[in-house]
């Protein structure tokens, strides 16, 4: 039957950062709020997790970061899927991640970066009116 | 004997009860209750009123008795803060190790008894500064230690043969150790008189933390080597702090706290007894962690149990006989999790609440987390506000002047037995599991963790649970404090100085080196003096990591969500 | 369209991605480029993998991919998860088990939620398979959990099929016996360093043994193998009875190539039909809105559902 195309997301954490709490509470908020999401566990590197984005054919790509390397692993995988030509994927993430940074990584293409104490609904909101499921 | 209670005096209480509630839900049915439903923060629910009726079965000489007497429900020492307050240990660590180093001199210099460090990611996870794994960690986290050269630098001008060092590190804890006794015989110190903690708890990285390394059965040989080395070889070391710290941080209940970090506990000495050590050889060098969170009670209860629990546990269960090995001693750091970015001021209200409850608890050690937790490591000031926090509940308040002052609580007393009994069930059920190794495989505590932290959020988000300045009293706001920021350059100047390391070393030694501590790791032989004479060398930090690695493999995150 | 086919079967990742999502998305542009998909498949060999949750599908897949590709094999994997009955969401997690293999070239992960339409998840699974071995990959392997009728449709249509239990499931023996003994081909008792193995082996044996006429007139007898995926303990051993079965189905079931073989087109066919046929038939209802009548009416009484359903079929089909 005719069937709408469904969310699919990508929960990722990038580098040697073990703080995990807040990535399983957004996937599970997610997988409630109806999406598909491939959770890819900790200790990635952004070269795996930008190819494993493009093998699943996800829309987003959530990336947590607690542990301050979010300017090196965001923005190497916002570098990375342009070198692929999947620049289309978009990028948000969230952990603790100073305001100066928000800024720095906002103008290298990460669409939006989430801090603490922002509600799981707000969140998943987020992703509602910004994620559309690829068209073409 | 139960308390000094007779039947009738129960009855008469438990008629006054009645009558009184009653009345209340005649009050309550016109205006209801604030709450349909009053819980602690983990969810438990609690009555309107305790009384005697609560403690009925409780028997003052067995239950709670005197500090210092079995089974310790008010205190391990008999004298407990009338003779000493709790050690002042605020965990630091940023940067370069001489950054760190000239934080520890300040926090020495206010007044500080004890020293405690945070490692950066990569050292936390075995590699050296320079893996392409740990570009853009370096000293973000903690400080970078790479080679023996780091250590020394960490504490140049510190007297560690008279302050004792607490090191929060877990896959590389042997390492980290071996390096901090080469530091101390070059400097002509015997480790007979080193006093220190290292972490080495690797039950709950599997469960909790998620810095692992290798699988959990070779993790765990490795640690009892060093409960082996310590007994024999640096007597006043503890060589392992048991945990529920971070159990609590990455979302479990206070019960699953209790419960888990005991049956880690219990998982540590069935090992150690295994390799044919007598318990009451190692038993009082293992030491414990606790997390103080935000519900007053309860944490004082889960203290207060946790005590008498590991007691029964050491006498009952092991057949323990020297008392210090029933003593559960434990450090305790303040919740961070509850901590907010949005009016970062609160945040010393909560954390001087949650070390009252620690130190109601009687804890032997305290760091308290400072007010920028949420937005970066701590900045000095902040962190200087969180020591005098301590130091104001200590000196000011007058709460040290008595011991166990809410003993004999109806509420507290009910709630520490009911967490007893309950962490005693999951136990059991650990146990029907084949223990915690076990249950690790099984992902149990992960799971029931993972489930516990989900419904805690929806509480939050539905506003079940109040956070003050996040659901509650929100305003907006700039960020009004200042942020620690490390220097981007830190990191290859390390890279630099370990290089200079490498090239300097006499490299034929460094593969001798390594040789035995692969042949120790594959044999029976303990790790730790090939491990001391590797430090020496100037071995890395991750050129023994990736011998462990290669020997035992490595140990992927199972991602229970 | 044709741009697309050349670049599947170029090996182009992205457009190989994106077909997949396409198809399960249930894209109707994708019919076009699955017949013209078609003359390129065929070569694969595929290995469907079903279990009880929890039993160590994935790890032993993930295991498998590292021995096939010490093989110099290439691999696809496709990883069915349930999707929340709730929400209509799932967490996908077969892939962190497997992610070691992201970086590796040679190797294909995608997952699939089950999505609970009507036989669609066989289709959009056969299909993804398609797409695979037109791409080129010489193995295909597939986990589904083996609770719905659909996941155990899915493991059947493999080369082989692979059931894996692990020790101390008496019930579940059980229910393996009740649904889906006949279609396994090999039997794995996983996570043997656990109590109970061989209890489970002894079960299992006798329940395969009843079929011994079978095997007598030389039918495939499914073996049994005691594995332990996580420490890589009796996978290679189990590679080699996958090796022995492809040699049987070779030389005795008229080929590897299915295309070939009369009843599993016939299988195939019928089951293309049967979900092309429902599809036709409640897109054209809900489009006209008497679906949402029909419903209506049942609810108020008004009409039973048997005539509810004739009255609607009917029509359609005479
Ligand atoms: C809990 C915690 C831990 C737990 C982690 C348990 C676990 N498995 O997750 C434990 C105790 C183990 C721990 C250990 C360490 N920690 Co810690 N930890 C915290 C703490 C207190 C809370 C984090 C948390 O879980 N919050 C609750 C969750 C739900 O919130 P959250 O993750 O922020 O997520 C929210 C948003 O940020 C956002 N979000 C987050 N990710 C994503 C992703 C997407 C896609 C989206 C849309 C949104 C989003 O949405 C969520 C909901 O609002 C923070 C400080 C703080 N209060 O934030 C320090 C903190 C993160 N830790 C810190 C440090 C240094 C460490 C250690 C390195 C200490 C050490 N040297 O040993 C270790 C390393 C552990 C490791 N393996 O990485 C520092 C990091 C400093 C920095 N970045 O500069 C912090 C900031 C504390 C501090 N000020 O020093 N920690
Ligand atoms: N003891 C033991 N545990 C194993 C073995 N194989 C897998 N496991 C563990 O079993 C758990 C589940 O493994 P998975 O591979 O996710 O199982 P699955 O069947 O794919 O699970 P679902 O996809 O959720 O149905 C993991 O914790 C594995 O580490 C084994 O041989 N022995
Ligand atoms: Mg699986």
């Amino acid at each position: 039957m005719k069937q709408k195309r469904r969310v699919r997301v990508m929960v990722a954490k990038p580098g040697l950062d073990g703080h995990d709490r807040g990535a399983r509470i957004i996937a599970r908020a997610y997988r409630d709020a109806g999406f598909e999401v491939v959770y890819t566990g900790l200790h990635q590197t952004p070269e795996e997790i930008v190819e494993a984005a493009i093998q699943e054919d996800v829309d987003m790509i959530g990336l947590s970061s607690l542990a301050g390397a979010h300017k090196y692993l965001f923005l190497a995988v916002v570098e990375l899927l342009r070198e692929k030509a999947a620049d289309d994927i978009v990028v948000c993430g969230g952990g603790i991640i100073p305001d100066d940074d928000i800024k720095r990584l906002k103008e290298s293409g990460v669409k939006e970066v989430f801090t603490p104490g922002t509600p799981l609904d707000d969140i998943v909101k987020w992703v509602k009116h910004n994620i559309t499921p690829r068209q073409d | 004997m139960p308390l000094t209670f007779n039947a009738k005096i129960f009855d008469d209480i438990e008629k006054g009860n009645k009558k009184w509630q009653e009345n209340l839900d005649k009050v309550f049915g016109a205006k209801p209750e604030r709450l349909t439903r009053f819980s602690t923060v983990s969810d438990r629910e609690i009555n309107r009123i305790y009384t005697p009726a609560d403690v009925r079965d409780q028997d003052f000489a067995a239950d709670i008795g005197f500090p210092g007497d079995y089974p310790f429900t008010r205190g391990v020492q008999p004298s407990m803060y009338r003779g000493r307050f709790w050690t002042m240990r605020m965990f630091a660590g940023l940067g370069s190790a001489k950054d760190t180093n000239k934080r520890f001199h300040l926090l020495v210099k206010e007044g500080q008894t004890g020293l405690s460090t945070a490692f950066d990611m990569p050292t936390l996870m075995g590699y050296d500064s320079d893996a392409p794994k740990a570009r853009g960690e370096c000293g973000k986290c903690g400080v970078a230690i790479d080679t023996l050269n780091d250590m020394e630098d960490l504490f140049e001008g510190l007297p560690i043969d008279k302050i004792t060092t607490s090191m929060t590190i877990n896959p590389p804890a042997s390492i980290i150790w071996a390096m901090y006794i080469a530091m101390a015989e070059k400097r002509g110190i015997d480790r007979k008189v080193l006093g220190g903690t290292i972490q080495n708890d690797m039950l709950k990285e599997f469960i909790a933390q998620k810095t692992f390394m290798c699988p959990p059965v070779p993790s765990v040989r490795i640690i009892e080597d060093t409960v082996e080395f310590g007994t024999k070889e640096v007597p006043r070391w503890n060589t392992i702090s048991i945990s529920g710290y971070h159990i609590r941080e990455a979302g479990s209940t206070a019960l699953q706290e209790l419960a888990f970090t005991l049956a880690d506990g219990i998982a540590y000495t069935e090992k150690a007894i295994e390799r044919g050590l007598d318990v009451d050889d190692f038993a009082p060098r293992f030491s414990f962690f606790f997390n103080s969170h935000l519900d007053f009670f309860e944490e004082i209860a889960k203290l207060r149990a946790a005590r008498r629990m590991w007691a029964k546990i050491m006498k009952g269960r092991f057949k323990a006989k020297d008392p210090r090995s029933w003593w559960l001693r434990f450090h305790t750091q303040t919740a961070g999790c509850t901590l907010t970015a949005q009016q970062p001021y609160n945040n010393v209200v909560r954390t001087a609440l949650q070390a009252l409850a620690a130190i109601m608890g009687g804890t032997q050690s305290l760091h308290t987390n400072s007010l920028d937790e949420v937005l970066a490591i701590p900045t000095e000031e902040a962190a200087t506000i969180a020591l005098r926090t301590q130091q104001i509940i200590a000196e000011e308040s007058g709460v040290a002047n008595t011991i166990d002052p809410l003993g004999g609580s109806y509420f507290v007393e009910a709630l520490t037995d009911q967490m007893e009994e309950e962490a005693f069930d999951i136990i059991q059920k650990i146990d029907d599991m084949g223990g915690m190794l076990s249950a690790i495989e099984k992902n149990f505590p992960q799971q029931e963790i993972a489930d516990s932290a989900y419904h805690y959020q929806r509480q939050i988000d539905e506003k079940e649970k109040t956070v003050v300045g996040v659901n509650k009293y929100a305003v907006e706001e700039e960020i009004p404090v200042e942020v620690l920021e490390i220097d981007e350059e830190l990191e290859s100047l390390q890279i630099e100085k370990t290089n200079r390391v490498k090239t300097e070393r006499d490299n034929q030694r460094v593969a001798e080196c390594l040789e035995k501590v692969g042949d120790a790791c594959s044999g029976k032989q303990n790790i730790m003096e090939p491990l001391i004479d590797a430090a020496k060398a100037n071995v890395t930090l991750q050129e023994v990591c990736d011998v462990y690695r290669k020997v035992y493999g490595e140990y992927r995150d199972p991602g229970i969500y | 369209m044709n741009d697309i086919v050349e670049k599947v079967v170029a090996g182009d990742v992205r457009t190989v991605a994106r077909l997949i999502r396409d198809i399960d998305d249930g894209m109707p542009e994708v019919r076009g480029i699955l017949k013209d998909l078609y003359p390129h498949t065929g070569k694969a060999y595929v290995i469907g993998i079903t279990g009880a949750p929890g039993v160590g599908k994935s790890t032993l897949v993930d295991q498998m991919v590292a021995h096939l590709r010490k093989r110099d094999k290439t691999v696809g994997v496709l990883a069915v998860d349930p999707t929340s009955p709730f929400s209509g969401g799932a967490i996908l997690g077969d892939r962190v088990r497997m992610q070691r293999h992201s970086m590796d070239q040679g190797v294909f992960i995608r997952s699939l939620a089950t999505r609970g339409h009507f036989g669609g998840l066989t289709q959009s699974t056969r299909s993804a398979i398609d797409v695979f071995d037109a791409m080129g990959k010489d193995y295909i392997l597939v986990e589904t959990v083996g609770v719905g009728q659909d996941e155990v449709d899915v493991v059947r249509s493999a080369h082989t099929t692979v059931i894996v239990v692990i020790p101390g499931m008496g019930d579940d023996i059980q229910a393996i016996k009740a649904g889906i003994l006949e279609i396994g081909d090999i039997f794995l008792i996983n996570k043997a360093d656990r109590e109970g193995s061989d209890k489970t082996l002894s079960d299992l044996r006798l329940m395969i043994e009843m079929d011994h006429k079978k095997y007598d007139r030389g039918e495939w007898k499914p073996p049994i193998l005691k594995i332990q995926a996580v420490f890589d303990k009796g996978v290679a051993e189990f590679i080699d009875e996958i090796d022995k079965h492809a040699k049987y189905l070779a030389e005795t079931a008229g080929g590897l190539d299915f295309r070939e073989s009369k009843s599993k087109v016939r299988q195939e066919l019928g089951e293309m039909i049967k979900a092309r046929l429902i599809e036709e038939v409640i897109d054209r209802l809900t489009e006209s809105g008497d679906f949402d009548r029909a419903v209506e009416s049942i609810i108020n009484g008004k009409i039973d559902p048997y005539t509810a359903c004739e009255n609607l079929v009917l029509p359609i089909v005479s």
